[in-house]
């Protein structure tokens, strides 16, 4: 099918602000969205710039705006965003500044993902038999959803809260504090839900949904926030 | 758990919603058209209206039902205008709407107490 | 490196549908708001004596103030119905290690809602 490709670029050594440009291109319904944008890059203009890595759905790297909408550009086919003859607009996350194209500065994101201490802390002497530390499947179910998490960046960029303010530390870091703080192997929840209760920690969220149907994963993300505030609102982990 | 007080505001919003979504559009239905449609006229009775109201227990519902969906307006309301692209005087956004909600609750209490 | 900082601007929630009903579901509070001021209004006159009462009463039915309660009933029921069916999928009820359907627990927030309504307009009807 014919589609017209609307991307929004910006090239900073010569563009004063971004800019929308359109490029007809010629897919099959099954294609990614990611090889419509490679098709311009490698036939139309090798000027066009973007992130890619693993294109199957699970490294994160591609995550945009695609009709409004962020999604990892290799798990939207274009027979989801568009019909023959219509037309796709691509551009970069909001919220993080951006850099060329479709690349967004995400240093931003990383630092508010690094304040939530996103390693298992336990200083505690290891079992007898020296191996691991157990853990029931029970125990695991509990924080299961938050290590599905790619950092893909898509639930924070979409959070309005995030586009007003994007000193809030954003749902990604949230859900990636979650996973450590409900993980009974882990001995810092209490120095995790200080900076999550932080003006621009978890109080932060307004339950827009966004991040939920943002994320690539299908994650519960605004769940996972109800739990941090609950636990700070009750003192208690559950 | 910690210093920070957004975990107080936050309840508020949260206990004033629940007060708002249970008792809300009831109250709005008899007091915004019922009552001054004249439909059910002797419900709407001065004397009978002022015996209802002047007990003690309808004093207390009167006072949760006003005061605490004051505080959830408050929280919703300041994140609102943020969200809507208030960059400058957050704080001073705050302390207005929070400030007003405690007036508030405190009007409602100053006209129950005189009924 | 000197990035682009874009700002999103404050038209945002006029693009997309959801976008729209999330703003509109936080300003129901703005409504629901003014509505219980001006009720409180309605207490203060009651205190004032019959007269006052009466002439509030004559005030509130003004086109302008029936048009605003209904505008206020139609907010106060959006955002009933919004509380209610986001809440079990933000606020998950455990019990052991399951969690309770949320379709479960706006259930019983519904029948909790009518079972109050009922009750609340038995006493001012009736007693």
């Amino acid at each position: 099918m014919k589609i017209n490709l609307k991307i929004k670029r910006f090239n900073p050594e010569t563009d004063k602000k971004p800019h929308w440009e359109t490029y007809p291109v010629e897919v099959e319904p099954t294609d990614q969205v990611l090889d419509a944008l490679h098709r311009v890059k490698w036939y139309h203009d090798g000027t066009l710039t973007l992130r890619r890595s693993c294109a199957h759905g699970i490294c994160g790297s591609d995550a945009m705006r695609i009709n409004g909408r962020n999604a990892l550009a290799c798990k939207l086919l274009m027979k989801d965003v568009a019909k023959d003859g219509g037309t796709v607009t691509v551009e970069a996350l909001l919220g993080l500044p951006l850099i060329k194209d479709l690349i967004v500065d995400m240093e931003p994101f990383f630092a508010h993902y690094r304040s939530v201490m996103p390693f298992l802390v336990n200083d505690e002497p290891l079992p007898e038999d020296g191996r691991e530390r157990r853990q029931s499947p029970e125990a695991r179910e509990r924080f299961d959803k938050g290590t599905w998490c790619i950092l893909c960046a898509a639930c924070t960029t979409s959070c309005p809260s995030f586009w007003a303010t994007d000193q809030y530390l954003g749902p990604a870091a949230i859900v990636q504090a979650h996973r450590f703080i409900f993980d009974d192997r882990d001995r810092a929840a209490e120095e995790r839900l200080k900076v999550l209760n932080e003006q621009m920690g978890v109080w932060r969220c307004r339950t827009a949904f966004n991040c939920t149907e943002a994320c690539p994963r299908e994650i519960p993300v605004t769940q996972l926030i109800g739990e941090v505030k609950k636990a700070l609102a009750t003192g208690k982990l559950e | 758990m910690t210093k920070s007080n957004e975990a107080l505001w936050w309840l508020l919003f949260g206990a004033g919603g629940t007060v708002a979504a249970f008792l809300a559009p009831l109250q709005i239905l008899l007091t915004g058209i019922v009552a001054p449609a004249g439909w059910v006229r002797e419900a709407f009775e001065y004397n009978r209206v002022l015996a209802l109201v002047s007990h003690p227990v309808t004093r207390l519902y009167l006072f949760v039902l006003i005061s605490l969906p004051l505080f959830h307006w408050a929280h919703r309301f300041r994140f609102t205008l943020i969200d809507l692209g208030l960059k400058g005087g957050q704080r001073a956004v705050a302390i207005a709407c929070y400030g007003g909600a405690i007036i508030g609750a405190i009007l409602t209490a100053v006209v129950l107490l005189k009924l | 490196m000197n990035p682009y900082h874009r700002r999103v601007a404050p038209t945002w929630w006029l693009s997309q549908r959801t976008y729209f009903l999330f703003i509109v579901r936080e300003l129901t509070s703005v409504f629901i708001a003014a509505y219980l001021m001006l009720f409180l209004l309605l207490l203060y006159q009651l205190s004032v004596g019959r007269e006052a009462y009466e002439a509030y009463l004559r005030f509130l039915a003004t086109p302008g103030m029936l048009v605003f309660h209904v505008l206020a009933l139609t907010a106060a029921l959006f955002h009933t119905l919004t509380w209610f069916n986001l809440l079990p999928n933000i606020m998950v009820v455990r019990y052991g290690e399951n969690r309770v359907p949320a379709i479960i627990v706006a259930g019983v927030n519904y029948a909790a809602w009518m079972a109050v309504s009922i009750f609340i307009a038995w006493i001012v009807f009736s007693r």
